[in-house]
Formats: C-alpha cells, structure tokens, sequence
C-alpha cells in the first residue's frame, strides 16, 4: 500500500475547495447550504449543510465516475486489496443485493448458507436467482449457527455444479468465520464465482491478527460496511470486485436500484475513513482487539455469563473468529438475550448491539473509552445479582433448518392468502419472519411453516424481540400461498 | 500582574478568583490538572478546570462527607472511599481511632501525587498504616467486594470526565452488595440549582432509590461550587442518619472540627421546597 497516496482523501478535498469557490448555487438542494433551513441547520451544524451539494463537474458524479469519486474509489481499492471498490450510499444491503444481481440472472442458482442477512434474500426475490442452502454448523451448547462447513459446501456444488455462485458470511453476526481460503478455491475450481457479504468484517482488512478477508483469500466481490467498524457514516459502504468480475457491469447493477443524487456526507465519509483506516487502522484494531479481550476475560470472572472467543474454533464450521467481536451466552442465568438487552437499556441506559435468544452482542470499536467497558461489565455484574433464575424453560436455540418449496421470488410474488399466524402451520409462507436486530430470518418466502418455528416466533415475542418482515405489522397475521398453489 | 482563574458555573454564570501564582500544572491518562495560589481561598486544586478543593473551604466538604455517616454509627470499623485523591476525606476519618481499615480508590495516580506535594492541608494522612491505597477505577474495585464494609463514602468528581461512572445505577447496586447488613452509603450528590446541576442530582437520586431501605439527602454550602448550595446523599441499609444519631456519644469524642456538630447534622437533612420537589420527580 502506498502510504503517499493514502494520504489523500479526494472527495474531502474536493469540497473544501468547492466552498472556498464560494459558488452561488442555483441548483438542488433547494436549502442552499442550509440558509434555506434555519432549524436543520442549528441542529444538523453549518459545516454539514455547506458539503451537502449536488453532483457537478468538480465534484463528479457517483453513477458515472471520471474524477474525484473515481480517485477515492481507486485508492480504497488500493487500501483493501481490491480490483475496484465501489461507493455505497443505500447500505450493505444494496451492496449485497448488485453482488448477487451481478453474479447471478432469473433462474440461476446461487449456494449459500441460511443463516443470510435479509438483504441477500431480499436480492433473489428482486432477481429471480435460485438460493440452494447450506445449513451451517449449529453449536448446541451457545444454540447459534456456525460457519459453512467446507465437506458440505462441497457435497452441495457437486450436486448443483450448476450453480453460478456461492455466498459466505465473513464473519457472522457473532463473529464466526468459515474457511474462506477453501471455500473459495473450492467454488473456484467448480467455476463459481466467491461472493462475501462483510458487513461485520471492514476490520479483517487492517490487521495481521483478524480472520482473512474476502480479498486476501482471492474472492470474487465482497460487501464491506465501512460504517460498522470503519467509522464512516450510517449507510454508506463499499462494494469490492476481484478477478474478472467486470466494472462496467458491476456499475450497471448498481445503478439499476441506487439513487441518482448520492449524499457527499456519505461519500466524503468513506473517503475519510477509508484513509484513516490505511493510515492508522492497524493501531486502531489492535486497541480494539484489546479493550474486547479485557471485556471479555472481565465478564468471564463474573460467572454465569459465557463471553465466547478463539477457544470454541473446531477448524471447520468454526474455522477463525473475530476477537474484536464481544458476544455473551446468557442463558445460564436463567435469562434470555434480549432480556439482558431490554435490562441494560432500560435499567442501566446501555444500549448494546442486539440480544437474541441465548446471547447478547456489544459492539467495540474505536470510540470506547475504558470507563465505558466498566459500565457494561459492571452492570451485567448486577444483572446477575438481581435478576438471574432458574432457567428450565429457556428455548435453547436459534436455527431451525429449513424446508424450503419454492424460490423466494416465486412465492413472494404468488397468489396468497393472510392467515392468523397460529394457524398457518403447514402452509408456505409468502413473506419473512425475524427478530431484528440479528435480521436473519426465521421463515423466509417459498418456506413451509413448521408448529416448531411457530413456537420459536412466539418464544421470541414472549421475550420482546423486536419482530419484523409481515405487512402486518403486530406479526399476527401472515401472509402464506394459496392452497391451490402448494 | 492582574491574573484571573474563571469557571463557567452554568453556561451564563463565572465564578473567578484572583491567582497569584500558578503553581503547577500537568496532563495525566485521565485529565489535566492544575494548583492555583489565589488570593482568597489560598491553593486551589482544579481538574479539567473544575475547582474540586480549597484551602480554604475544604473543611466543609470533608466535614460533612464523613462526621455525618461516622456519628450515625459509630461501630464503623471498616470503610472504602472512592475518589477522594486530595486525602480531605481520608485525614478526616483518621481521627476516629475507632476505625480500623480504609481502603481508598483513586483512578489518578497523579492527582495524589500532586495533593501529596502542593496540598498537604488535606493529604497529610494519605500515609495512616489503616490507609490502603488502591489506584484503580473505582467501579471496578467495588464489582469484586462482598458484605465487606460498614461505610462507603464516595467522594467524586462530577457525572462527566473520569467520575461518570460514580453516578450509575451499576454502580451504586454493586456499593449495595459491597456492604455488609449495617452498611452506609454517602456520596457526593451534586447541587440542586443550576439546570445542568440538578438534572445530575437527580439522575444520582434516581439511580439510587431503590436499593437502599434509608434513602436521604442532606446539604450543605460549599463558596466555591456552583451556586454554593451542594447536597451529600446518606443512603442505608439499617440505619437512619436522624432517629440512629447518637449525638452524647459522637461528642465525647472530643473530636475537633470546623463546620460538623450534631446539631447541624440533624438540621443538614432539613430541605427547601424546590428541592423536595425534585428528589419528589424521580422518586
């Protein structure tokens, strides 16, 4: 990496030399550097409204890159190891959605594991692509899906040498990492294209500790939320391309569903970023790495409370894992996840990640100050003291595999009928089911309805799990195919 | 030279003193700080260009932080203190020969050091044999202690900066188990006047209740602090601070001090209205 060039941050600079151009601006957006919006502006600051602009020559435009964007794009391509880097403004999910819309048309079967973010299911029923699952490793003991594992990987593209791509987790939400470097040669000696979704893994790009990244290892293209342990803004990201995925092409994808008018708040935010990721991220994550393990081992000595790590790797479905992660099994208190997570909110003005079923998640990152961790540690030292029971009666796990009838498009897309949700077992549902966060479905379009994910969805409201995915809002009602159509 | 030291008591309200001569200044891992010479109040400490100690109005602080739990039960034999770097609280509870063990947590190594050098008004019994010194984050330390001590006496700075964590609800619950069944909690309690001020108070008194059958506030009137009108809260397991006071046996002691007697310890605990009000919201 060229520490010169990584210098430079070309957006940031462009806009600043914009402002000293003191252009009077008769185009869009209409508050005009904020005079135009007395209120957004007291609230939001002067400095952000003056860089909230249009796209124009000196400023270049993101659908069609020549200069200042193209230059940012090349040198966070440069920073993470990638043959191009896209700008992202609508998320990982829209970076998750071109990848798969990249690598695979209506009707193209496309392998990857269940345990997927909404976005990539969400990508199939815009596309038409054919999902052919593999079900992850499932660690009975924390109840959380695991990594792929490479034997099943393989026996599923030797059954579907069809497939155009294989999409992987890196890390899961939990900081499980499969084994990339096989899964890729694998996929690629199949002539399967390697597609990662990254949205917890930005930080694998700037340390020789950390689980390999998707780029190290030779994959195809990868979704990197800079905005999760990259520091940039919310919603922007990046979309990486390798090999011989093509740019052009890529770009196409892109522009089908992203917005014309891309935010220089967010674009300037991951040229920033991305510059002080290749200037100090090395530093950076192993303070995180750090302040992650001195939680954990905290947490640890405090019993009951599981803070799981490198020890629970079996070489395959667990095959690395992200130490920067903090995940907590709180089951053995005799309390759910989301339990702790409602308590610490509620009760100790902590907001942490997501809880779940049998773990909590918090985030570590750059911006935590020790006396902060002493907080968290702390207060689940007193959770354990004032509220840990019995727990007979805890659901145990998170994945219940799948029996999946027809694609997601498909059965998105078909005639259907709404259904209490108590009565719908044995139907097939016509939209998802999940607790958000993690966003991982519990019962996506095209799958049967089983009474043990019944139990599970209501488990989950019983705990207050936030729920999502119905058009009915409360998740009272589903909407599932019509019998006619099984 | 016309040398002034000012701080913002609330965003429109300065409170300065004229320096003298400024004695020292440095930058620890937690914050900078400083020892004025001024003209009327003598050495001042400040940390973040907070004033925390006076030479001449730190008796009242350390007066109060202390005599009022110490003649509520006077069996206190073992007392943890949090924060406290200036010693003020410390060279207090040394005068009871009853006391057998203090272990104090201070985060900053450096302020100690400093107070030790430029203010042995308050850290001359820093070096008492009972005084164990532990430098530490003070809600770490107490997360390890169980049914240990008769008296925690948190002396902090305010609820931002290092001291934040001293005004959390994890914190106090996790005092609550430090202590044994006779336990007593003070703590500095921030003052009821200015907006910002008293929001904190009762963020402390929210986060308090709850956990402590005796549950009290008493005040008292600091120059140097914002407004100068500062609340201590008492919090207890067993004891309170008015029925429990043994005002014959704490005099017998003979105990020298400056602002503390048994009758402004019963009176201290005696509210404004606008403050019953506020401690009345969160309760």
């Amino acid at each position: 990496m060229d520490i010169l060039s990584q210098q430079k941050a070309p957006i940031m600079e462009a806009l600043n030399n914009y402002k000293k151009m003191r252009v009077v601006p008769f185009d869009v957006p209409g508050h005009k550097r904020g005079r135009g919006n007395e209120e957004l502006t007291a609230f939001l600051g002067e400095n952000c409204m003056t860089v909230d602009v249009n796209s124009m020559k000196p400023l270049d435009n993101l659908i069609h890159p020549v200069s200042v964007i193209r230059e940012a794009e090349e040198l966070a391509a440069e920073a993470f190891g990638a043959k191009h880097a896209f700008f992202m403004v609508n998320g990982t999910t829209s970076a998750v959605q071109a990848m798969v819309m990249t690598a695979c048309k209506a009707g193209e079967k496309i392998i990857m594991p269940r345990n997927v973010h909404r976005s990539a299911i969400n990508a199939l029923i815009l596309s038409g692509a054919i999902p052919v699952y593999v079900n992850p490793g499932v660690n009975n003991e924390l109840g959380i899906p695991l990594g792929m594992s490479v034997k099943e990987v393989e026996k599923t593209i030797l059954e579907h040498p069809d497939a155009k791509a294989i999409l992987i987790n890196n890390p899961t939400y939990y900081g499980i990492c499969s084994n990339m470097q096989a899964i890729t040669d694998l996929a690629h000696r199949h002539g399967m294209l390697v597609l990662v979704d990254e949205a917890h893994g930005t930080h694998f790009y700037f340390s020789d500790d950390l689980p390999a990244s998707a780029m190290s290892v030779g994959a195809d293209m990868a979704s990197v939320s800079m905005h999760k342990s990259g520091g940039s803004l919310t919603q922007s990201s990046l979309l990486l391309i390798n090999n011989e995925v093509s740019e052009g092409y890529t770009r196409q994808i892109i522009n089908l569903t992203q917005t014309t008018s891309g935010s220089y708040l967010l674009l300037s935010s991951l040229d920033i970023s991305r510059k002080n990721l290749a200037l100090n991220g090395k530093e950076i994550f192993r303070k995180v790495g750090e302040m992650a393990q001195y939680t954990r081992d905290e947490i640890n000595k405090i019993g009951g409370y599981y803070a799981f790590s490198e020890e629970l790797k079996n070489g395959d479905t667990i095959y690395d894992f992200d130490t920067t992660k903090l995940s907590v099994h709180t089951l053995e208190l005799g309390l759910a996840g989301v339990e702790v997570y409602d308590i610490l909110r509620d009760e100790y003005d902590i907001q942490i990640e997501f809880g779940d079923i049998g773990n909590i998640l918090a985030y570590i990152s750059v911006g935590d100050r020790r006396l902060d961790l002493e907080r968290l540690v702390s207060a689940l030292a007193e959770i354990k003291r004032r509220y840990s029971q019995d727990k007979s009666g805890l659901f145990d796990h998170e994945y219940i595999t799948p029996q999946v009838v027809y694609t997601p498009q498909k059965a998105f897309y078909a005639p259907k009928e709404t259904l209490p949700i108590n009565e719908s077992a044995g139907r097939i549902a016509s939209e998802f089911v999940m607790a958000y966060p993690p966003g991982i479905p519990i019962v996506a379009p095209g799958e049967r309805i089983t009474p043990e994910i019944l139990e599970y969805i209501q488990y989950c409201k019983d705990k207050g799990s936030f729920m999502t995915g119905t058009e009915d809002s409360k998740i009272e009602y589903i909407n599932v195919l019509k019998e006619a159509e099984q | 030279m016309n040398l002034w030291f000012v701080e913002n008591h609330s965003p429109n309200v300065q409170f300065s003193m004229r320096v003298i001569e400024h004695l020292y200044t440095g930058k620890s891992d937690f914050q900078k700080i400083d020892v004025l010479q001024t003209a009327e109040f003598g050495r001042v400490l400040t940390l973040d260009g907070y004033v925390m100690v006076t030479e001449k109005d730190e008796f009242i602080y350390h007066d109060m932080i202390t005599h009022v739990p110490m003649a509520t039960n006077p069996r206190i034999k073992k007392v943890l203190v949090i924060g406290a770097g200036d010693g003020g609280t410390i060279r207090e509870l040394t005068k009871y020969d009853s006391i057998e063990h203090i272990d104090m947590v201070e985060i900053d190594e450096m302020v100690v050091d400093v107070c030790r050098e430029y203010l042995p008004q308050t850290a001359s019994k820093l070096d008492d044999p009972r005084v164990h010194l532990h430098f530490e984050d003070g809600l770490k330390f107490v997360r390890s202690r169980n049914d240990e001590y008769d008296l925690i006496i948190v002396d902090s700075t305010d609820p931002f900066g290092p001291g934040e964590g001293l005004f959390t609800r994890e914190f106090y619950g996790n005092c609550y188990k430090a202590l044994n069944e006779e336990g007593i909690l003070v703590n500095q309690h921030e003052s009821p006047f200015y907006e910002e001020d008293a929001l904190g108070m009762q963020r402390a008194h929210k986060r308090i209740i709850g956990f402590f059958p005796v549950c009290e506030v008493y005040q008292l009137h600091i120059p140097t602090y914002p407004s100068g009108h500062w609340l201590f809260g008492f919090a207890s397991k067993k004891y309170d601070p008015i029925k429990d006071l043994d005002a014959d046996a704490w005099n017998q002691l003979g105990l020298q001090t400056k602002y503390y007697n048994t009758d402004i310890h019963i009176g201290s605990f005696a509210l404004p209205n606008y403050v019953k009000e506020q401690l009345k919201d969160v309760e």
